[in-house]
């Protein structure tokens, strides 16, 4: 790094610029692009939020509180589908990274696999396992038990989030884990920590940024859905995605459609920002 | 002990995670329409997913779009490293990298809705009705491939030796000669991964398709969505599990081709 700012400060005395135009201008197709696609989209976001068919109007946002139930049971279901998935997914994460070489390529297969089948497979899949006709509720009958009405119930929306973004859990908390240091452990071990103290003094606070990456990639997604509560709420249970989305099929309501959806952004941009304060790493998958 | 534990702990997991895949797969060979009851085994709602042109239309589609749009991304991400790897400004360069971000933080939702407001309005500007198609599609699905194939290839820029394409260019290369000669080939991994990414995200987008499409140009997952919406039909089975032993096959043959390129590769990155 040291040679290299010596040399451009070299080259800053030969020349003013020694860049090439083509240089210069590599990026510029990608700024064009993300000016118009990723700008200007959100600025009609935050256009259509403020205004209505008169013009300008903050009657978008006030009216919002209308929704207030609707942001604090999406909120709701996304902390408790997160808060399942880090308790079930940190251990298995670190068992994972505890097995052996061979053993931990083949689960890794396994855990990638269903993120990369669709999301709309998997949650069909677990809607036609768990429906009221499925597989569970006729073994149920056969046996002589009740029959469980998941499907429709808070419980399986719930279910539904922590059954399909739970590899999103994992998956970085895995990563972290396995490259923590052996030698840390084996220090802490030596000094005398037993393997639970080992766990909660060094291991933890090691694998903090897996942590805090595995929790944005649940609950983002788990936030804005509007698939799952659709099949796994039997349309039952509306959440801001479903909300968002309703809206957002008639040109009509497109303008309260916005404030939500800016309202939503907003969120989860600030929490997005609180996390990565918390993660002294660079976070890897966040910005 | 504690290794039968975490065993065992693995083992329900996992078993719980592969479940409704399982089940599925097996119910797609049902040959009554229940979900309950296993009566024979069939390859019926195969073969009426085969006869499904609008399937089969759609599988083009999504094809036709993950190609077109991870190249597209990865053209101008890779140009966009250069441009970023060159420039002098240290903020302009932080502002570049976390607007570029914007569609990976965002929720798909707010990306999908903000690209059909943008969408909605070019519309009421040009006053077309068939607006909405293949070319928003590949406007979206481009935009939200670029910062996955910028964060693949902008790190094998970092790691690029200067002094190589200082010597190209003291031997008589210009600049521009330099980068597509010494340069470009040994980016080309970080570019090849960030294709394969591309392709993968777009070919499995639904959300932010759902909002950018038209009943005139559908996707396989927009397909799903569409003839899942009511009614269980079979044939959508079938078509789940084909995707899922395509998805195995290739993650079986990356993980088993993968270990030769991952021994030489680990090094590198330290």
């Amino acid at each position: 790094m040291a040679r290299f700012n010596e040399k451009k400060k070299n080259s800053a005395v030969k020349k003013a610029d020694s860049r090439s135009l083509f240089q210069r201008m590599a990026a510029a197709p990608h700024i064009v692009w993300m000016v118009m696609f990723i700008v200007a989209p959100m600025l009609f976001v935050v256009y259509f939020a403020f205004t209505d068919d008169n013009g300008f109007t903050f009657s978008n946002i006030a009216n919002l509180s209308r929704y207030s139930n609707v942001f604090i049971l999406s909120i709701a279901f996304a902390l408790i589908a997160t808060v399942i998935c880090l308790l079930i997914g940190y251990p298995l994460a670190y068992f994972m990274a505890k097995s052996k070489p061979k053993t931990r390529k083949i689960l890794l297969v396994l855990l990638m696999l269903p993120m990369w089948c669709n999301l709309l497979i998997r949650t069909y899949a677990l809607m036609a396992l768990l429906d009221n006709g499925g597989l569970l509720n006729s073994f149920l009958q056969k046996i002589g038990l009740n029959t469980l009405h998941i499907v429709g119930s808070d419980f399986g929306v719930i279910l539904g989030m922590v059954y399909d973004f739970l590899p999103y859990m994992v998956l970085p908390i895995f990563t972290t884990i396995s490259k923590i240091d052996k030698r840390y452990t084996e220090a802490a071990a030596d000094l005398g920590c037993s393997s639970w103290q080992t766990m909660t003094k060094v291991i933890f606070p090691l694998s903090v940024s897996g942590v805090i990456s595995g929790i944005t990639m649940v609950f983002v997604p788990s936030i804005s859905t509007f698939y799952i509560s659709q099949k796994l709420g039997a349309g039952k249970i509306d959440l801001i995605g479903d909300t968002i989305e309703r809206l957002f099929q008639t040109p009509t309501t497109y303008n309260v459609g916005a404030a939500i959806s800016l309202v939503m952004m907003i969120l989860i941009l600030i929490s997005v920002g609180i996390m990565n304060k918390f993660s002294d790493d660079e976070g890897g998958i966040i910005i | 002990m504690m290794k039968f534990l975490s065993k065992f702990y693995m083992v329900i997991v996992f078993a719980l995670l592969y479940a409704p895949i399982i089940v599925l797969v097996i119910f797609s060979f049902n040959d009554g329409g229940s979900l309950s009851e296993f009566s024979g085994f069939s390859f019926k709602w195969y073969a009426e997913l085969f006869e499904d042109e609008t399937a089969l239309n759609a599988l083009k589609n999504s094809l036709i779009l993950a190609i077109a749009s991870s190249l597209c991304a990865t053209v101008i991400a890779t140009f966009a490293a250069l441009g970023l790897h060159h420039m002098r400004k240290k903020y302009v360069k932080n502002a570049i990298k976390s607007v570029t971000n914007i569609p990976m933080v965002n929720p798909d939702i707010v990306t999908g809705v903000s690209m059909m407001l943008l969408f909605v309005a070019v519309a009421g500007i040009v006053k077309s009705k068939s607006f909405f198609g293949f070319w928003t599609m590949l406007i979206a699905h481009t935009t939200f491939n670029l910062p996955y194939v910028l964060l693949s290839v902008l790190p094998r820029f970092n790691q690029l030796d200067r002094s190589l394409s200082d010597a190209a260019m003291d031997l008589g290369c210009t600049p521009t000669k330099a980068f597509f000669k010494v340069e470009l080939p040994q980016i080309v991994p970080g570019i090849i991964s960030g294709v394969m990414l591309a392709f993968t995200m777009s070919l499995d987008d639904f959300v932010i398709s759902h909002f950018v499409s038209s009943p005139n140009f559908q996707t396989l997952p927009l397909y799903v969505y569409n003839q899942t919406a009511h009614n269980v039909k079979f044939s959508m089975y079938a078509l789940c599990a084909l995707i899922i032993a395509i998805i195995l096959a290739i993650l079986l043959v990356v993980n088993f081709t993968g270990s030769v390129n991952s021994k030489r590769k680990q090094p590198q990155r330290r």
